[in-house]
């Protein structure tokens, strides 16, 4: 948590919170702008993911394994027990996908960890006026990751029950074919809420921790015997953002195969 | 703070993302780690069965090793009988033998007895005809006197 001492003269209390939450965009107005800072940061783990997977991948040692390998096995493991225990058959595609979502959320998450001004600042050092740092603060992100998670929820349920299935389940569900106006009603309130607590969960633990470690960094600017809370208080949420972090990114990751296990569930087998 | 066109390049990103831990990190390493598992549970089962097969083998040999105990000890016992029958037979043999010896010389001396007795017959049949021609002074011939002096040599 370095202080924003040396910009609170210059910069009011909401000022400051203002800055921090800017993205560095381009492109004008409503939905066509690309934060830049969002990109950038979640490409920047995505390559450290493909690098760490292409390098581990190729040198696997089935005998001894050792260091790195036996951590990528330990969590590949843990995410293989989760969709062992939830999802049924098997599908080639929910492995890598949950291992994904969880592994990349979870350092996306963690670039919270982060002092809220080191990066940005270091980023004004070569000119660049705005910078947020964590990629799940941006809607974009976890809406990205829902919506996706979203459509293949959509996919699986016609693949699996069938186009008319998955009618059926619009019609009849949740009770039975005399409400099928009600049925559709909340059957669809009940699939697009999926996506949107996906997204709206994991988008607002990541904000509000991100806000929380800003005031508590504003703690240090207003005066000299505020360093003491802003250590202190910064020092507990650090650590109990840590859970938070791993939590959402679990919890995102348990969800996925939750609805996708559903989704590839018959409907005569819900029942 | 909305959703922006970041929300495409983010799914695009995801996609290739999920695409690329699958191939390079995911299949090979779930196929590793289930090609490990069966390998150490073939390994477990092949050290059990071996275990096993030494339990057997084991037995087998003591069982081997009592029979041929066995086989010995009654080998010894028939040889020793035999022994014994061929000393029983031998012995009697050498009886027998013994007797037949016995025989043989008791039947020789019988014989040699006789013959000595049949010579002094003789010598006693010469003396007496000399003694009997002293006598009566006048030789006895021999051929004259064969009857008489056949029956002079019954008699004796």
């Amino acid at each position: 948590m370095s202080s924003p001492a040396a910009e609170g003269n210059a910069l009011t209390s909401s000022e400051y919170i203002q800055h921090h939450l800017h993205n560095n965009s381009i492109g004008e107005g409503g939905f066509w702008v690309i934060n830049l800072d969002t990109m950038f940061y979640s490409w920047l783990l995505a390559a450290l993911m493909m690098f760490i997977a292409y390098k581990m991948g190729k040198s696997m040692n089935p005998d001894t394994p050792s260091g790195g390998q036996n951590v990528l096995e330990a969590v590949v493991e843990f995410v293989q027990s989760q969709i062992k225990s939830i999802f049924p058959g098997s599908n080639p595609l929910i492995g890598p996908l949950s291992l994904t979502i969880f592994v990349w959320v979870f350092l996306m998450n963690a670039m919270d960890l982060l002092p809220v001004d080191l990066l940005p600042e270091l980023g004004q050092l070569v000119g660049i006026n705005y910078m947020k740092v964590v990629p799940t603060t941006d809607l974009s992100t976890t809406f990205a990751l829902a919506l996706s998670v979203f459509a293949l929820i959509i996919y699986y349920n016609i693949k699996i029950k069938g186009p008319i299935g998955y009618l059926k389940m619009f019609l009849f569900h949740p009770f039975g074919k005399y409400m099928i106006p009600v049925n559709i009603i909340m059957t669809t309130i009940e699939e697009v809420a999926k996506p949107i607590s996906l997204g709206l969960r994991l988008f607002g633990n990541m904000f509000a921790g991100e806000l929380i470690f800003m005031l508590i960094a504003l703690l240090g600017g207003a005066s000299l015997l505020g360093l003491i809370p802003q250590v202190l208080f910064g020092s507990v949420w650090a650590i109990f953002h840590i859970m938070i972090v791993s939590l959402q990114a679990f919890i995102f990751m348990l969800l996925t195969i939750v609805y996708l296990a559903m989704a590839h569930q018959d409907m005569e087998e819900e029942h | 703070m909305s959703i922006t066109a970041t929300l495409i390049g983010q799914i695009i990103t995801f996609a290739i993302l999920v695409w690329f831990i699958g191939k390079y990190l995911w299949d090979p390493m779930t196929q590793m780690m289930d090609d490990r598992k069966k390998r150490i549970a073939d390994g477990l089962a092949a050290a059990e069965r071996g275990q096993h097969e030494q339990e057997l083998a084991e037995q087998k040999a003591v069982e081997h090793i009592k029979e041929a105990k066995e086989q010995a000890a009654e080998i010894l016992s028939q040889a020793q009988k035999r022994g014994a029958e061929i000393v029983e037979d031998a012995k009697d043999d050498a009886k027998e033998e013994g007797a037949r010896l016995i025989t043989a010389a008791n039947a020789e001396i019988e014989l040699e007895s006789n013959r000595a007795k049949e010579v002094l017959r003789e010598h006693v049949v010469n003396i007496t005809l000399a003694a009997a021609g002293k006598i009566i002074k006048k030789e006895i011939d021999a051929k004259a006197h064969d009857v008489l002096l056949k029956d002079v040599v019954a008699q004796l």
